[in-house]
């Protein structure tokens, strides 16, 4: 059975520095976003989502766990975020500690449930607990329901870095993206990175080995919740507002969509597919609802001509590791 | 190509087996089998573990997803046909595994392959003649039986459906003495029938009881043949190839 | 009181759709391997196939039982044949992309035709009133949606587990290869079985649309919970689907009566307890 990401190359040193080189140039493009005309709330936008991909794709390209309910974790942190920000007045870097401190505590809680199983039936248990959580929001008085939490202060970081500049906020933003990244990296290409993908392959086998399988997977699952939730954390300082569409199925669907396009299971494939999705649906504001039917067509396309994604085909074709 | 000489027919050979190469994935198992059945003829394919002697019989019935070469049965070229067609040109297998479906019972493991040829295959009453202890099973759930039962009903099952070329599989693999025995005894009363049969067995003292032709495969090539007459003759080439 | 037993009611035809939906989802699940994600849009064509079958050509709810499953299986089967065949000896997984993406397309095909709101769709004559059964009045057509999908659930029970053809399709979703070498066309017992599955789904659908209705997005919310059923159910068998369908549909009611707010709720969170307990679910065996 041709498994989701078989194409993985193992990590080697010319592999890794073929990788820290795109890192460093897209790094460096990132930063100089200012300089150009490049609206710079869309570019953060996408930073957040492109974030929440690489977490989402730390658990399945190398976990080989499909979660179909990571839009619980951009919520949640999104909602503890908003609230500690606007109700309880804290500063921003103590908010974003807040949400995604929020998104830890979800992502164990939902990991102990949901790692019991494997394969399909872990990415129903993430929907159906994403769904759960969903409900629970609609209710919850602190969210404001339908309205959502607005008008959320984006304050001094620090105290010092006035956070309502654009300029200041990108590069936080661009600051906490690149941090994250480089902790799913660190994860990848490091012993615990290699068990990981050992037990993807043949998780029988690692077993056998001695390695308990469930706690690796389960510290992955963790690792993934806590930086989506981060994502989720600055998705609410960047746009000043949480809602329930964050927490919504479409929202999970659409950071699948996301990796898919990008490339499950390549490094940079999943920031990739997030400019691209971003940018997409920024165009296609004005459809309507053909964006969700251009939306599946895409993933049709993906799934059934398109498997390694963006990135994915470039690798293949280059015979690197990206 | 090594060629066992075969018992005087004037007729073509049922089966004609020639350059037959197969892959699993990305492994080369089969490097260009030869060789051939006759007609009421039961030829065993003798080797070790791994010589492909399993692959031979599933590429033969279009299972295995990869084959090149030319396979002729009955006079047409199957190499490329789909195992459900080569089923219904009267070729059954019976694996190695027995495939007994645990969700289904006894009767309808027995009922299951179709009939594939107008000239029906052995009728039920036929077949519990032949084994009598299925009779007795036909509600249990089919892998509760013993292997031996199962091995039988595995026979029994494509006898039912007509076809004329049974291929089997290491039959008597893990089964008792005395089973074993019955399953030769079963063996060389399909031969009597007429039924053409490609054997694949490790246990060659067992296969010396009924066989009419050898052929040795190792690493996916047939690499000698002898008629039976000349088994004694070649007892120490066997004890080489086979390891014994 | 009465208010209890009319929940409790209502919890039985939700349990009908639950039944229904699962079973369609464990049958296509067993033989093709694919969670089909897009189960809830199929239910929604069900209904979306009565209402234009009545506004359209005049035929009514009694035509749309037989022609909606048949319209909508043979749309599935076409599905099938185009798409989902391309994925065999995939991962899983990529079946629930595939899947879900053709949810997306169908739901959203149709939200751009028909927006958000409902469509209605009167119960039929013959349905309409109701009985008063003294402890509670029982509208006559929901009874029969509840009685109705009972009786499909055990037909289609009984077709797999005590028939010839159920034979096939237990066998050849246990060992495709052998029964293919047998003789059986499998693939078109793949292409037929699917066709089933979403049948199932669109007969649901069919039901479903004088209560709720018809709506783009009526199956969206529904499918997680009936992906909820069967996690818990475990896909094992048959009656455990049904059993579980019908059963969560109860609880749900129950629920709804005595704590409502939770009612959204309770089966994710009976799915969280049964994971705790017994992870592959109450009649799965371990996958």
């Amino acid at each position: 059975m041709t498994a989701l990401t078989d194409d993985t190359l193992p990590s080697t040193p010319r592999a890794m520095r073929d990788e820290m080189i795109v890192f460093a140039v897209m790094a460096v493009l990132l930063a100089s976003v200012p300089f150009t005309g490049i609206y710079p709330f869309f570019v953060m936008q996408a930073l957040c989502f492109a974030l929440l991909a690489c977490a989402f794709n730390l658990l399945i390209g190398y976990g080989g766990l499909l979660s179909f309910g990571h839009a619980m974790f951009l919520g949640t942190a999104g909602y503890c975020s908003a609230h500690a920000l606007r109700a309880w007045g804290l500063p921003p870097e103590l908010g974003v500690l807040v949400g995604t401190g929020a998104s830890f505590v979800l992502a164990v809680v939902t990991g102990v449930v949901a790692i019991r199983r494997q394969g399909i039936y872990f990415a129903m248990i993430t929907l159906a607990l994403s769904q759960l959580l969903y409900f629970v929001y609609v209710q919850v008085p602190f969210t404001h329901g339908e309205d959502g939490i607005q008008g959320v202060p984006q304050g001094y970081l620090f105290g010092i870095f006035d956070l309502s500049n654009a300029t200041m906020l990108y590069y936080f933003v661009l600051a906490s993206f690149l941090f994250g990244f480089l902790v799913i990296f660190r994860a990848i290409n490091s012993p615990f990175g290699e068990v990981l993908k050992a037990v993807r392959e043949n998780e029988q086998r690692a077993i056998s080995l001695g390695y308990k399988t469930d706690q690796y997977k389960l510290l992955a699952y963790i690792l993934s919740g806590t930086l989506a939730g981060l994502a989720g954390a600055m998705k609410v300082l960047v746009a000043q507002n949480a809602s329930l569409s964050d927490v919504e199925v479409s929202m999970s669907g659409l950071i699948v969509l996301m990796t898919l396009v990008g490339g499950l299971g390549t490094i940079f494939g999943p920031v990739v597919g997030a400019f691209v999705i971003t940018a997409m649906q920024q165009y296609l504001a004005g459809f309507g609802q053909w964006v969700t039917v251009i939306q599946g067509a895409i993933f049709v396309a993906c799934v059934l001509l398109f498997r390694r994604g963006v990135i994915g085909e470039i690798a293949h074709l280059l015979k690197r590791s990206l | 190509m090594a060629q066992a000489p075969a018992a005087v027919t004037a007729t073509k050979p049922v089966l004609s087996v020639r350059n037959l190469e197969a892959w699993y994935g990305e492994s080369h198992i089969l490097h260009g089998i030869d060789f051939d059945v006759n007609a009421g003829e039961v030829v065993t394919l003798l080797g070790r573990n791994g010589a492909g002697k399993t692959t031979t019989l599933k590429s033969i019935m279009g299972i295995i997803g990869k084959r090149t070469g030319s396979i002729g049965f009955g006079g047409k070229e199957i190499i490329r046909a789909s195992s459900d067609r080569i089923a219904r040109m009267g070729i059954a297998f019976c694996p190695e595994e027995r495939g007994i479906f645990a969700s289904l019972d006894v009767r309808e493991n027995l009922m299951l392959p179709p009939v594939v040829k107008q000239s029906g295959g052995l009728t039920l009453d036929q077949i519990f003649d032949l084994f009598p202890n299925l009779k007795e099973r036909l509600k249990s759930q089919g892998t509760k039986l013993s292997g031996g039962e199962q091995q039988m009903l595995a026979i029994a099952r494509i006898l039912r459906t007509g076809a004329t070329f049974l291929m089997l599989d290491e039959p008597t693999e893990g089964l008792a003495p005395v089973i074993i025995q019955q399953i030769g005894h079963t063996i060389a009363r399909l031969k009597k029938e007429g039924f053409t049969i490609l054997l694949v067995e490790q246990n060659f003292r067992f296969a010396a009881t009924v066989a009419d032709r050898y052929y040795i495969v190792e690493h996916g090539k047939i690499i000698d043949g002898f008629a039976n007459s000349e088994l004694q003759a070649n007892m120490d080439k066997l004890h080489t190839y086979l390891g014994v | 009181m009465q208010a209890l037993y009319a929940q409790l009611l209502v919890g039985l035809i939700n349990g009908s759709f639950y039944a229904l939906l699962s079973l369609g989802l464990a049958v296509i699940f067993g033989m093709l391997n694919i969670i089909n994600f897009a189960h809830g849009a199929l239910y929604m064509m069900g209904a979306f196939c009565a209402y234009f079958l009545l506004s359209l050509t005049g035929l009514g709810y009694w035509w749309a039982l037989i022609v909606a499953p048949i319209v909508v299986g043979i749309f599935g089967m076409i599905l099938e044949r185009t798409m989902l065949k391309w994925l065999t000896g995939l991962d899983h997984l990529y079946g629930l992309l595939l899947t879900f993406g053709i949810a997306l397309i169908i739901q959203g095909v149709f939200q751009n035709y028909f927006g958000s709101s409902g469509l209605p769709y009167s119960i039929p004559d013959q349905l309409r009133g109701g009985m008063n059964l003294g402890f509670m009045f029982l509208p006559i057509y929901r009874g029969w949606v509840v009685i109705f999908s009972l009786v499909v659930c055990l037909a289609t029970w009984f077709l797999i587990e005590k028939t010839r053809l159920g034979a096939y399709l237990r066998a050849a979703t246990e060992n495709p290869t052998l029964v293919r070498a047998f003789g059986i066309n499998v693939p078109r017992m793949i292409t037929l079985t699917y066709g089933l599955g979403v049948g199932l789904a669109a007969l649901a659908g069919v039901l479903s649309a004088p209560i709720n209705q018809v709506r783009p997005l009526m199956g969206a919310d529904l499918i997680i919970v009936v992906f909820a059923v069967v996690v818990i159910g475990g896909m094992g068998s048959i009656m455990g689907s049904i059993i579980t369908g019908f059963a969560l549909g109860v609880i749900e009611g129950l629920t709804k009566y005595f704590y409502p707010e939770a009612s959204n709720t309770v089966v994710f969170v009976f799915m969280v307890l049964v994971l705790l307990v017994k992870p592959t679910g109450l009649t799965g065996r371990a996958a």
